[in-house]
């Protein structure tokens, strides 16, 4: 079989994987023009370390993952600026992009909050034209730089993209086989997408470390080692298409909803307060997808990192009717939380999981009637509609309050510029 | 900040406006005169937001933009068209946004000019750090 011939013919349809370059530092900067060209990052929740990184402060040396403890000296001394992250800000400014994106190919996969795969059907110099265009336009409406690697398939995209990150080019194509074998002979395995950490690990024990010699492969071998995803992965650096685009995301199969808190937490009240809450979002956001939940999980740990005794538990309940009222499952929630609960412990972190979710439909059958199923129905319809129209913590269960011990920390963060009116930035 | 209330504010362009079905059936009575006239309802999203996703919200403090922008409207912002001579539109210049009247003159000089005459216009150099971040769509007044 002529190594060539797949290349040939499949130049018409390319794909372009689209990638925004720091996103989480792009939004906010968007918002805080004084901060281009200065070093920015963005904390995880509970401010805990670096998740988000501007170019100058990457020169400073400071890693994905770094504590903030260990970095907050540069404040002061390289004129770091700090943010909590901003996950409405975030979210709202990922779905522009990807609505952006979509004006220029209807075909797109989003592949996470900040890339998206594009069907692109140009060739050549043509394919570079149209990214470069794309990327302009993306900077101008929404103030944000992207990335743009175009190439035969998914996974040699997801190459080129990274070599126009790493070499600040903007826009990379690979699509010619020379240019192809010398790019994947500089590539480290553990780059070339969905080869994690173990299968490098087995690869390199084998001798192989760059991803011209995993395209080299024997099939046979790859799928022994790699399973069926990184045979096809193998096939794919061979310039075959055997990851077509996922155009509908998969249906959402649980919700989770959890935060670690600010500071430590023993009292069960106060456990079961930070559960409700969590709670009411995942109805919320269960509802608003018209779905139903079969099971519920409860789980709650102490912090691992502390010197103090270690517990962790979880509980699922399976529930016999699938629901989607809060009440009815606020009662559950409880009742797994007290199963697991033990006395005595420092609790960093609790949350429900919303499983076996399905479509919420009129025929959904209840073992037996219960009364209060179309009374918890209207009640939870106009509970959304409030928390729609006047925020979420407008309006609350018994004992669902905001207690400031188990509220998150988030000190440093923007505003929600794009999506709540009283926060929109102000100018003079 | 204090924690938000207002959640309203990216338009919902997935909401589908319902309009009155005017598909005609066969009845027995006299035809309604207003049934050829029934249209959808004002939805100001569509009508004054054309692009959405590239249209954002900006709150103007001060007077420089009195007595055509009064202090606390709220702009919206759209940062597709282009924006030409004359265009009230949201600038960067330097490290700052502010909102301002686009002059382009036939010499080719770009000027920014405030509507209140005790601010004097400002011309953009070929240095400066200068971008037109958006194009004043409308203004809101609330009373």
């Amino acid at each position: 079989m002529g190594e060539s011939s797949a290349f040939d013919s499949i130049l018409l349809a390319m794909i372009a994987l689209v990638d925004c370059n720091n996103f989480y530092v792009s939004c906010e900067r968007v918002f805080a023009p004084k901060l281009k060209d200065c070093p920015v990052v963005v904390l995880s929740n509970n401010d805990g370390c670096v998740i988000a990184r501007s170019e100058e402060a990457k020169a400073l040396g400071i890693k994905m993952g770094t504590p903030y403890f260990q970095i907050d000296y540069l404040i002061e001394k390289e004129h770091l600026t700090v943010f909590s992250s901003n996950y409405c800000l975030y979210g709202d400014m990922s779905l522009r992009v990807m609505e952006a994106l979509n004006s220029f190919a209807p075909e797109t996969e989003i592949y996470s909050i900040d890339e998206a795969f594009l069907n692109i059907e140009s060739e050549g110099m043509e394919s570079i034209a149209f990214a470069q265009k794309l990327r302009s336009d993306v900077l101008k409406w929404l103030g944000l730089p992207v990335s743009v690697g175009i190439a035969p398939n998914k996974t040699l995209a997801k190459i080129a993209n990274r070599i126009a990150k790493k070499l600040n080019l903007g826009v990379f194509e690979l699509s010619d086989e020379n240019q192809i074998k010398n790019v994947l002979s500089e590539t480290p395995i553990n780059d070339v997408w969905g080869i994690g950490y173990n299968s490098a690990r087995k690869l390199k024990e084998l001798g192989i470390t760059n991803a011209f010699q995993l395209r080299n492969l024997d099939r046979r071998w790859a799928r022994k080692l790699l399973s069926v995803v990184g045979a096809r992965i193998v096939e794919e650096l061979n310039g075959k298409v055997c990851l077509p685009l996922e155009l509908v995301p998969p249906p959402k199969k649980s919700i989770t909803c959890s935060r670690s808190f600010g500071c430590m937490v023993e009292p069960f009240e106060y456990l079961n307060e930070a559960l409700d809450c969590y709670l009411v979002k995942a109805g919320e956001k269960m509802r608003k997808k018209k779905l139903t939940a079969n099971a519920v999980t409860v789980f709650l740990a102490t912090n691992r990192f502390a010197k103090t005794e270690q517990y962790s538990n979880s509980l699922t309940i399976e529930l016999a009717n699938a629901t989607n009222s809060t009440r009815e499952l606020k009662d559950w929630t409880r009742k797994a939380l007290h199963q697991i609960y033990k006395q005595g412990y420092l609790y960093k972190k609790v949350g429900v999981i919303l499983q076996g979710l399905q479509p919420e439909t009129s025929e959904t059958i209840r073992l037996y009637n219960e009364p209060n199923y179309e009374k918890d129905k209207r009640l939870m319809q106009a509970l959304d509609k409030i928390s729609n129209k006047f925020g979420r913590d407008t309006i609350h269960f018994g004992v669902q309050r905001n207690n400031q011990c188990w509220q998150m920390k988030a000190e440093m963060k923007s505003q929600k510029y794009t999506t709540c009116l009283r926060e929109v930035i102000q100018i003079w | 900040m204090q924690c938000s209330v207002w959640e309203i504010f990216v338009p919902n362009y997935h909401r589908k406006l319902s309009r009155p079905i005017i598909a005609s059936r066969v009845s027995a009575g006299f035809p309604s005169p207003a049934e050829d006239y029934i249209e959808g309802r004002i939805d100001l999203n569509k009508d004054l937001i054309p692009h959405p996703f590239t249209t954002f919200y900006i709150r103007v403090m001060g007077d420089s933009m009195e007595s055509l922008i009064c202090s606390g409207e709220l702009l919206i912002v759209d940062r597709m068209p282009e924006s030409n001579d004359k265009d009230i539109v949201v600038a960067r210049l330097g490290n700052d946004l502010c909102v301002k009247r686009l002059r382009i003159l036939d010499d080719g000089s770009v000027w920014l000019f405030s509507e209140n005459p005790n601010y004097k216009p400002i011309q953009i150099g070929e240095e400066d750090d200068f971008e037109v971040w958006g194009k004043v769509l409308h203004s809101i007044q609330s009373f």
